[in-house]
This record gives structure tokens, C-alpha cells and sequence, in this order.
């Protein structure tokens, strides 16, 4: 296993390259000078030279290059234009609120999707299999921001005077807010990889309300991610359903399973025990990819739902002119949807020794 | 002994009731008997004419602002008991005093045209760079398959927005980028068509009959890739769909007034608690529209490759 991760870690190298690469090339890409562009109204003549001095735009590109990749494993992703500090501070403030509504949205889609997926595939051909494809069907051709608006319509305004009432926006009820782990901590003058890490917990509502032992801002923080989670998770759950079903039914004719049911098991443990163990390497792979979509979503959602995460801050950075940001934002999301990849890669070889042994 | 006939039955041939088809009779039988297709084809079908007869459809001019209607007023339909005193508006006026209903309408020619020239692109672009990478092979296979693998490394919402910001906005630069996003997707599929035939009996003896390397990649080996083509590139018109109305959504697609279902979503967010009709029937459209290509992609998948079928209805 060991073996196999190294090989997959050492095959991911080009790739991150790459990613790095593509990176550098956007914003030396936009037409202007590069002072202009990266400094915005700020770049006087004398400002000009000491950023092309500090960031040596002088220099010819494989220099440049050069410098950026060490730039970039050192944390240093330059200054946003638009707030005057360093985008690793931004990206530790925002990073957490989009991890958070992912990780809410995959956990909704992949239990509610497998779960869907093996009653359909159980119940072949009967009224509910008919009923959850046609609704995996039109998740899948749902636009996340109009499910996200219409969510919000029915349960923050058709449903206001009701138990059902949810929130439709912001990340808590006013008056809730969280204790920052710099001060719960009293943590004086922290540096800069330090301050990174402990800010960036410190902006995960739920475990830094779990930290402090703070349980209001926890269930509210929960409650207002609820609807931005279903609008987010709502197509990877159709697609995961309808790959549950064909994986399982694919596996469920199988030699085995017959074999399973004929020493008289319960139907349960044979579809739950012996067919989704197979049945499981398609669905692991398909989550996997759906990570991309369930990011994609985020940054859509977050602008529904006024989030303050990455997909806000990127399209305001875009609108304003804020290259830095952008490409530092860029970058991160496109590293952990390759460390994401990894994860599943590293999973399906868990569960298929043959990939393992390959 | 009299010699009895021995009872030898008739020889007359039996009128068979097999009917040879062609595969491609065959697959098209098989896409009409199949039920998402019917249903996809349906919808396009519909969605079509609209486009087509927009004109005709449409009672307003798109971008036209009516002066004497009441900005996100509600739908007004006669038959429905709406006042006869007022003008029709089948779905309402919107937050700058234009029919909805018009806008929506005309909004199907932008949708399809942007499914299909962001598809064509992408096909284009990335058949040719599979079909080189997998024909050619070597270093150049190499090469440019590891630019496909970063490009595919990035969420493709992401990387559109990432090229819109070089490109600047507007609809041109988000189909683009649009297009440029789905080049790799193409690329591996030609490309492993390529491969897989390329060795094939039947390419070596073209080859040995004097075929000239162009004449095998695109008479002989190419053919192949058309089927796993269309699948993809129907599936693909859905996404390409989804994902130029959430670059207009966001403000870097589409520029106003021009009617695109993202960008009337987008301009109308923040009224979905005041006036959601503004909110619900675009994206109902852009809804109807994917919807249709993803049951006819399932469909002609099912019809046409079977090796290809995954999660489907039918």
C-alpha cells in the first residue's frame, strides 16, 4: 500500500506542474503590463520598480518560474490588491467556510444517493426505482444557483411561519459569532506558518465551536449551512444514485452472490455485505470525480447564499481586478482537487487488492 | 411392393420473416424504442421549433423596455382571470420592464447555440489532439496527454473562470473557455480509439495497400471514434449548458440586455423572495433544456454503445 501511494504521490508530481505552471501563465497571460495589472491604481513609477524589483519581473520567465515555484512552498502567494495584505491570510479566512459546505454537501449527496441507489437497484423496475431515476434525472439537469434560489424561496419564505423554517442566508443568526483560537488560545505574536494554521481552524465554525466548547454558534452554524449543502450535494447525489444502481445490479448477477443467497443468508447481509463490497469501486471512483463538481457548486452556492468562502471572494477578486487572489485561489483549489483524486485513488486500492497489486 | 413416396417435405423456401438491417437501422430502432430518448428527443424537439420561431412566439421584442408596465409585475394571464384592462404577460415583467415570457423564448436560440458551438469546438480540438497522441505516439503522445491531465486536474467551472479572467468577460471568451475546458475529455476519447485500432488486421492491410498515414487516421481509424463521440459530445452539450449559465450567473458571461437564462437569473437573484417567477422560469429553462440533451445522451448511448453504458434509465 505503501508502494502504491509513493508511486501515485511521485506520479502526481508533473501534474502539480503543471497546475503551478497554468497558474503563473494566467496572470502573465493578461494583456498590460504585469505592475499595472498585479498593482492596480497603486502602481506609481517608483512603487513599479520595487515590485518588479521584489517579485524580479526583470528577470527572463524560467527565472521567474523558478522563483514563483519556491514563492508558492514557501506560502508566499503576494499581496491582494484590493485588501493590501497577504492572500495566504485571505485564503486561511475563506478556505474553511468552502471546506465546511463541501464536506456537509458530499456527506448529504453520497449517503442519500447510495442509499437511494440500492433500493432502486433492489427494487428493480418497481415504482420507486421509476420515481428516484426520473428525480436523478432532473437533479442532474439542475443549475446549483436556481435550486439554491429556490430552496431558499420555499423554506425561508413559503415555510417562514412553520417548524420547517430555514435560514436562506449568511453564515450565522445576528449575534452568533465564534471566539477566534488566536485569543481562546492567547496566542501573542504568532508567526507565520503558525498564525496560518490556527486562523485557518479557527474560521471552521463547527470544530472551532466544538474547540471552545461554544455550542450556539455549532447548531446555528449548522442550521444555516443545511440549505446551501442540499442545493450543493443535489446533482453529485443523482449521479451517485444512478452509478449505486447500475454497480450494485451489475454486481447482484453475479456468480457469488447467488452463491451467498443459496447458503441461505438474509437478503440484507448479501446486498450490504458481499454486493456493495464490489459494488463500491465505480461508486468510490464517481465520488471522487464529483468532488470537482461539488467544489464547482460551492463557489456557485456561496454567491447564493452571501458564504464568505472561496467562491465569493474568487468572482469579486475577478470583477475587481485582484489577480493575486485569484491566482492564489487558483492554485489551492486546483491542489486539493488533486489531493482529493489521491484519496480515492487511495481507497479503491484499499478495497480492490488487485489495483494494489498492479 | 408398391414404392410409397417417401413423405419428404416441401422444399418451396419459407418467406423469411428476418428483416436484415443495417447497424445503424439497428441503432436507430433502438433509439426509438428507448425511453429516455423518446423523451429527451422530445423536449429538443420542442425547444427547437421554439428557437426557430422565436419571432413568431415572442409577442415583445427581447430587449424592448415596455414603459407603461410596472417593473417585476406578476404574470398576467387573460384566460386565467387576469384583468382583460391590462397587456398579457405570460410570465411577467421583469426588474427592467421587459416581457419575460420574450426573453425566455429567445433565450432557447442562445442556449442551443452555445451547446453546440462550445461542443464543436471541443470536439474539434480535442479529436485532432487525440487522434495525433495516440497515432503518432511517443514523446508528442507524452506531452500532450500530460497537458490534458493538468488541464483536467482543475474543477472545470474553475478553469473557465480562471481563462474568462485572462480573456476578459463577456458570452465569445465564456464559450472559449468553456470549449477549451472540455477539450481533454475529447482528447482521451479519441485517443483511445486510436489506440485500440490502430494495430488492427485491417488498418495494416490499407496500410500495406499503399494508404498514406493521413488516409488511415481519418478514413480508416477515425470512424471509430464517431459513435463514443456523439454520446459524449450530447452528454457534453448539457454541461456546456449548465456551465455558461453559471459564468452569465455570476457576471462573467453574457453581457446585458441580452436575453440568456443565466444572466436573467443572475440580474434577478436578489428579487426571489419579491417577484420568484423572475427566478423560476429561466432556470426552469435552462432546467428543461439540459435535461433534454442528458436523456438523449443516455439514450444514444444505450443505442449506440453499449460498452459505454453506466447508470443508465432506460
Amino acid at each position: 500500500m505503501l508502494q502504491f501511494l509513493t508511486r501515485r504521490l511521485l506520479m502526481l508530481l508533473p501534474v502539480v506542474i503543471g497546475i503551478l505552471l497554468i497558474t503563473f501563465i494566467i496572470v502573465r497571460a493578461i494583456p498590460g503590463d504585469p505592475c499595472d495589472v498585479m498593482l492596480g491604481e497603486r502602481a506609481t513609477p517608483a512603487k513599479c520598480e520595487a515590485f518588479m524589483e521584489r517579485f524580479g519581473l526583470n528577470d527572463n520567465y524560467f527565472v521567474q518560474f523558478g522563483r514563483y515555484l519556491v514563492n508558492m512552498s514557501k506560502g508566499d502567494f503576494g499581496d491582494s490588491i484590493r485588501f493590501t495584505r497577504p492572500v495566504v491570510d485571505i485564503i486561511a479566512e475563506r478556505l474553511p467556510m468552502t471546506f465546511e459546505l463541501t464536506f456537509c454537501a458530499m456527506i448529504f449527496s453520497t449517503t442519500v444517493g447510495v442509499l437511494l441507489g440500492i433500493i432502486s437497484a433492489i427494487k428493480r423496475n418497481s415504482i420507486v426505482d421509476t420515481i428516484t431515476m426520473v428525480i436523478a434525472n432532473i437533479g442532474i439537469s439542475m443549475p446549483v444557483f436556481w435550486l439554491g434560489l429556490m430552496l431558499a424561496y420555499v423554506f425561508a419564505l413559503l415555510l417562514r411561519d412553520t417548524p420547517f423554517f430555514i435560514p436562506p442566508s449568511a453564515r450565522f443568526s445576528a449575534g452568533v459569532s465564534l471566539t477566534p483560537l488566536l485569543k481562546f488560545w492567547d496566542i501573542q505574536d504568532p508567526t507565520g506558518f503558525q498564525k496560518f494554521i490556527v486562523s485557518f481552524i479557527s474560521n471552521f465554525s463547527l470544530i472551532n465551536a466544538i474547540v471552545t466548547g461554544n455550542w450556539k454558534p455549532f447548531w446555528d452554524g449548522l442550521w444555516h449551512l443545511i440549505l446551501p449543502s442540499v442545493a450543493v450535494g443535489t446533482i453529485p447525489l443523482a449521479v451517485i444514485a444512478r452509478m449505486t444502481r447500475s454497480s450494485l445490479l451489475e454486481v447482484l448477477g453475479l456468480d457469488y452472490v447467488r452463491t451467498a443467497r443459496a447458503k441461505g443468508l438474509r437478503e440484507r447481509i448479501v446486498v450490504l455485505k458481499h454486493a456493495m463490497r464490489n459494488a463500491m469501486i465505480p461508486i468510490v471512483t464517481i465520488i471522487g470525480i464529483e468532488t470537482g463538481s461539488l467544489l464547482s457548486g460551492a463557489v456557485l452556492t456561496e454567491t447564493v447564499f452571501s458564504l464568505p468562502g472561496v467562491g465569493t471572494m474568487l468572482v469579486q477578486s475577478i470583477l475587481a481586478r485582484d489577480y493575486p487572489v485569484v491566482q492564489g485561489f487558483t492554485l489551492v483549489v486546483a491542489i486539493i482537487f488533486v489531493l482529493v483524486n489521491l484519496i480515492v485513488d487511495a481507497s479503491y486500492a484499499y478495497l480492490d487488492p488487485r489495483i494494489r497489486l498492479e | 411392393m408398391t414404392k410409397t413416396k417417401p413423405n419428404i417435405p416441401s422444399l418451396t423456401p419459407v418467406e423469411s420473416t428476418y428483416k436484415h438491417r443495417t447497424p445503424t437501422q439497428d441503432a436507430l430502432r433502438r433509439l426509438l424504442h428507448h425511453r429516455s430518448a423518446q423523451a429527451g428527443m422530445v423536449i429538443l424537439g420542442i425547444l427547437l421549433l421554439v428557437a426557430i420561431f422565436a419571432d413568431v412566439i415572442a409577442p415583445y421584442d427581447p430587449t424592448a423596455i415596455l414603459k407603461d408596465e410596472i417593473r417585476r409585475d406578476a404574470p398576467c394571464i387573460h384566460l386565467l382571470g387576469c384583468d382583460p384592462a391590462k397587456n398579457q404577460h405570460i410570465l411577467g415583467i421583469d426588474g427592467n420592464s421587459r416581457d419575460l415570457f420574450s426573453r425566455v423564448i429567445f433565450g432557447s436560440r442562445l442556449s442551443l447555440q452555445v451547446g453546440v458551438i462550445t461542443m464543436s469546438f471541443a470536439i474539434l480540438v480535442g479529436g485532432l489532439i487525440g487522434a495525433i497522441a495516440g497515432f503518432v505516439g511517443g514523446w508528442l503522445d507524452n506531452v500532450l496527454m500530460r497537458i490534458m491531465d493538468v488541464l483536467m486536474a482543475f474543477p472545470s467551472l474553475l478553469l473557465a473562470i480562471a481563462i474568462v479572467t485572462v480573456l476578459g468577460q463577456g458570452l465569445i471568451n465564456a464559450l472559449l473557455a468553456i470549449g477549451i475546458v472540455s477539450i481533454p475529455r475529447f482528447a482521451r476519447l479519441v485517443r483511445a480509439t486510436v489506440l485500440a485500432v490502430k494495430e488492427l488486421e485491417y488498418v495494416e492491410a490499407s496500410r500495406a495497400l499503399g494508404g498514406s498515414s493521413l488516409h488511415l487516421l481519418f478514413l480508416r481509424i477515425l470512424p471509430n471514434a464517431i459513435t463514443p463521440l456523439i454520446v459524449q459530445g450530447t452528454l457534453g452539450i448539457a454541461t456546456a449548458i449548465l456551465d455558461a449559465a453559471a459564468l452569465s450567473f455570476l457576471g462573467l458571461g453574457a453581457e446585458p440586455p441580452r436575453p440568456e437564462w443565466g444572466l436573467m437569473l443572475g440580474e434577478e437573484r436578489n428579487s426571489v423572495f419579491n417577484a420568484p417567477h423572475l427566478v423560476f422560469f429561466p432556470g426552469f429553462a435552462i432546467m428543461l433544456t439540459v435535461l433534454g440533451f442528458n436523456l438523449l445522451g443516455d439514450g444514444l448511448r444505450d443505442a449506440l454503445d453499449p460498452r459505454l453504458r453506466g447508470g443508465n434509465v432506460g
